[in-house]
């Protein structure tokens, strides 16, 4: 086997963005702090310099009219892709996810392609608190016209980044801080068809399911290595594109363990682990369930800022694993 | 209830309603171009007419928010677009479309949710689309478009490409914080967007000087140092030279510019009445001096004093429309609806990208 780099999760968005701009000339980025190294980590670092400043826009403090003016230049041809930092800032741009992007192909009979990626950072953690830390992919998953996509994996973070924007629908792509150190290896890029694109299974198992998506799809897999050395086998999923969700393979694999635990780094009501739980309801024979469901979330506040209610807050591989283990009734 | 406030006033007599009553001043002007631009009118005014009669029987079934009184804005702006442009509009925008020669009877299948609508029976009347004559889409979030303007002119500049775009926005849109940060966005990236704000002097049931503090959006150009002109609205000349010149300034890499066009709508903010009174009152004395500053008989009469429009010709013109408004409609009227699949199957493209 040819000998392959390995990258972290950051930098493989950053060779995300080097392919799309080097082979796309309609594929443009904006967002507030592409040419500063404060902003997004290392997933940016130097593409101004080599695709030019009007290609790689660092923008004025205006989240509106930036994503915007995405919509409205993938409307005119562009693929383009508007950055915000964190998520929490870009609640100021949903007029132009929700209403606007999410509605163009509906309202307008199939005819108009908003084909602009909104890429949303989930940046939490180190006592910066309830305004810096939100993790709101539910909320997008939620309006039907987006595609919501979350790679937890190297791989995923540069190929799910190119499928959404040669995806001719919005796609909100969302990333975490968290994954940023997360390190593997980098095969060729790959051209994914976005709609093609789902769960996987990254474990397979017998005992339970771990449902996951994002960072939380790193907290499955680091319970289930502690799980199976307690002799409990984990089936851990990766949801890869939340929205629209293809149910199936969750579904298929609860039938298969009898049990669920469905991990999001959201809040618990309406979250898209309640989704997940849901779909097993209605799907899974009751005959087939060995055990109630399980979810692990975040609790129902705001992020705290104090070290000590950070640690209670956020959830841990501990508390997948308690959960877990509960479930299969070896607590 | 106080209906109207004293505040400073940098329009001065453009909205005066007792004001610009008199014919335009047409000459050494192409009478062959004037008399388009009066069938252009006309056509919108007809339309609409027909449209506010049609809600009132209760045959349109959703909300129409109708230009009627406001004709010579679009009228004059798309005298200088060209298909490769790309126009933005609001909630108040079938004569935005009508001026680009958008099929009227596409319109009215729309209206009526047809599927052989300008955007196939999924919109209605809020919600228009017609890309090959350059009309990229209105909606009714007030203010919503107008970043989108701003993209599409980037994305213009991006492809080296000679297009422009336009917005078309209201005083009220004005209040809305999205309008300065795009305004400073297309100054900032040199973005061709031509701002087109109709000032009609209300949003919905408020007058504007219950809304801002001074009677002109004129003064956001000035904050984001771009070039502005402000017109009387109901003068098609007027507006034309100036969107001419702000036009051919963004088409020319000279960046964003600003029009002002100062009018009033003859009918309430939606449907077929007037709204000389709901809950805050419109003067109805200004309203019946602007109809008397209508677009349409101040092009028109000039035109019949130098000879070069008659009343026979007028007459011949209203019959012409009349009839084909009237054939248009019952075409759409047996148009077919939409299939049951169209509510789901364009949620997301077909086609899938690149």
């Amino acid at each position: 086997m040819p000998h392959m780099k390995e990258y972290d999760y950051g930098s493989a968005i950053r060779a995300g963005f080097d392919y799309l701009l080097s082979e796309y000339p309609e594929v443009f980025v904006m967002g507030q702090g592409l040419w500063s190294p404060w902003y997004v980590g290392n997933s940016m670092t130097d593409l101004d310099k080599i695709y030019g400043t009007d290609r790689v826009i660092d923008t004025p403090v205006s989240e509106l009219a930036c994503t915007g003016a995405g919509v409205g230049a993938s409307l005119a041809g562009m693929r383009p892709v508007v950055v915000h930092p964190r998520i929490d800032f870009m609640l100021y741009a949903l007029d132009a996810i929700v209403n606007q992007a999410a509605k163009w192909s509906h309202m307008f009979g199939g005819q108009a392609h908003p084909g602009v990626t909104v890429r949303g950072i989930i940046n939490r953690g180190g006592e910066q608190g309830a305004q810096h830390s939100q993790a709101l992919h539910s909320w997008f998953a939620h309006i039907p016209g987006l595609r919501v996509v979350m790679p937890a994996t190297v791989a995923d973070a540069r190929d799910l980044l190119i499928a959404s924007v040669l995806c001719d629908d919005p796609v909100v792509f969302i990333d975490d801080r968290w994954l940023y150190d997360l390190k593997g290896e980098l095969p060729a890029p790959q051209e994914l068809d976005l709609r093609t694109q789902g769960p996987v299974v990254l474990e397979e198992g017998v005992d339970i399911t771990l449902v996951a998506s994002g960072y939380s799809t790193q907290l499955a897999r680091e319970a289930s290595e502690v799980l199976l050395e307690e002799g409990i086998s984990c089936e851990v999923l990766d949801l890869r594109v939340i929205a629209p969700l293809d149910p199936a393979m969750v579904i298929q694999s609860v039938a298969k363990t009898g049990r669920l635990v469905a991990i999001d780094g959201g809040w618990r009501t309406c979250g898209l682990a309640s989704e997940i739980l849901a779909q097993v309801a209605e799907h899974v024979p009751p005959s087939l369930l060995k055990e109630n469901c399980v979810r692990v979330t975040l609790p129902d506040a705001p992020a705290p800022t104090s070290r000590a209610l950070e640690r209670l807050y956020y959830s841990s591989i501990d508390d997948v694993v308690a959960a877990a283990r509960s479930c299969v009734g070896n607590a | 209830m106080e209906n109207e406030r004293d505040i400073g006033s940098m329009l001065g007599d453009l909205k005066d309603p007792g004001a610009y009553q008199t014919p335009l001043e047409i000459s050494g002007r192409d009478p062959g171009l004037l008399v388009d631009l009066l069938r252009t009118m006309m056509l919108s005014r007809m339309v609409e007419e027909h449209l506010a009669d049609q809600r009132r029987e209760g045959t349109i079934g959703g909300p129409v928010h109708l230009g009627i009184g406001q004709e010579a804005i679009a009228a004059g702006v798309s005298q200088f677009l060209r298909s490769s442009d790309r126009v933005f509009g609001a909630h108040r925008s079938h004569y935005h479309a009508l001026a680009l020669g958008t099929d009227f009877k596409a319109l009215f299948a729309e209206i009526l949710g047809k599927e052989t609508g300008l955007s196939k029976g999924m919109g209605g009347s809020m919600h228009l689309w017609d890309e090959p004559r350059g009309f990229y889409g209105s909606v009714p979030i007030v203010g919503g478009t107008v970043p989108l303007a701003v993209g599409a002119a980037l994305a213009a500049k991006l492809q080296a490409s000679d297009a422009i775009s336009v917005s078309y926005l209201g005083d009220g849109a004005c209040e809305e914080g999205v309008v300065h940060e795009s305004l400073n966005l297309a100054r900032v990236l040199d973005a061709p967007t031509v701002f087109v704000v109709e000032n009609n002097l209300f949003s919905s049931h408020m007058h504007i000087s219950l809304r801002q503090p001074s009677d002109s959006t004129a003064r956001f150009a000035v904050a984001h140092e771009i070039p502005f002109e402000v017109v009387d609205g109901n003068d098609v000349l007027a507006v034309a030279d100036a969107a001419g010149r702000l036009i051919e300034q963004a088409r020319s890499g000279g960046g964003p510019g600003f029009l002002e066009a100062v009018t009033y709508r003859w009918l309430g903010h939606v449907d077929w009445r007037a709204d000389i009174d709901v809950g805050v009152a419109r003067s109805e004395s200004d309203l019946k001096q602007w109809r008397l500053r209508d677009p349409i008989a101040r092009l028109r009469v000039a035109l019949e004093a130098v000879g070069q429009w008659s009343l026979e010709e007028d007459k011949e013109l209203e019959r012409e429309l009349s009839e084909s408004i009237e054939a248009a409609w019952s075409q759409a009227m047996d148009d077919p609806w939409p299939s049951d699949e169209a509510l789901l199957k364009y949620v997301y493209s077909s086609e899938g990208g690149a």
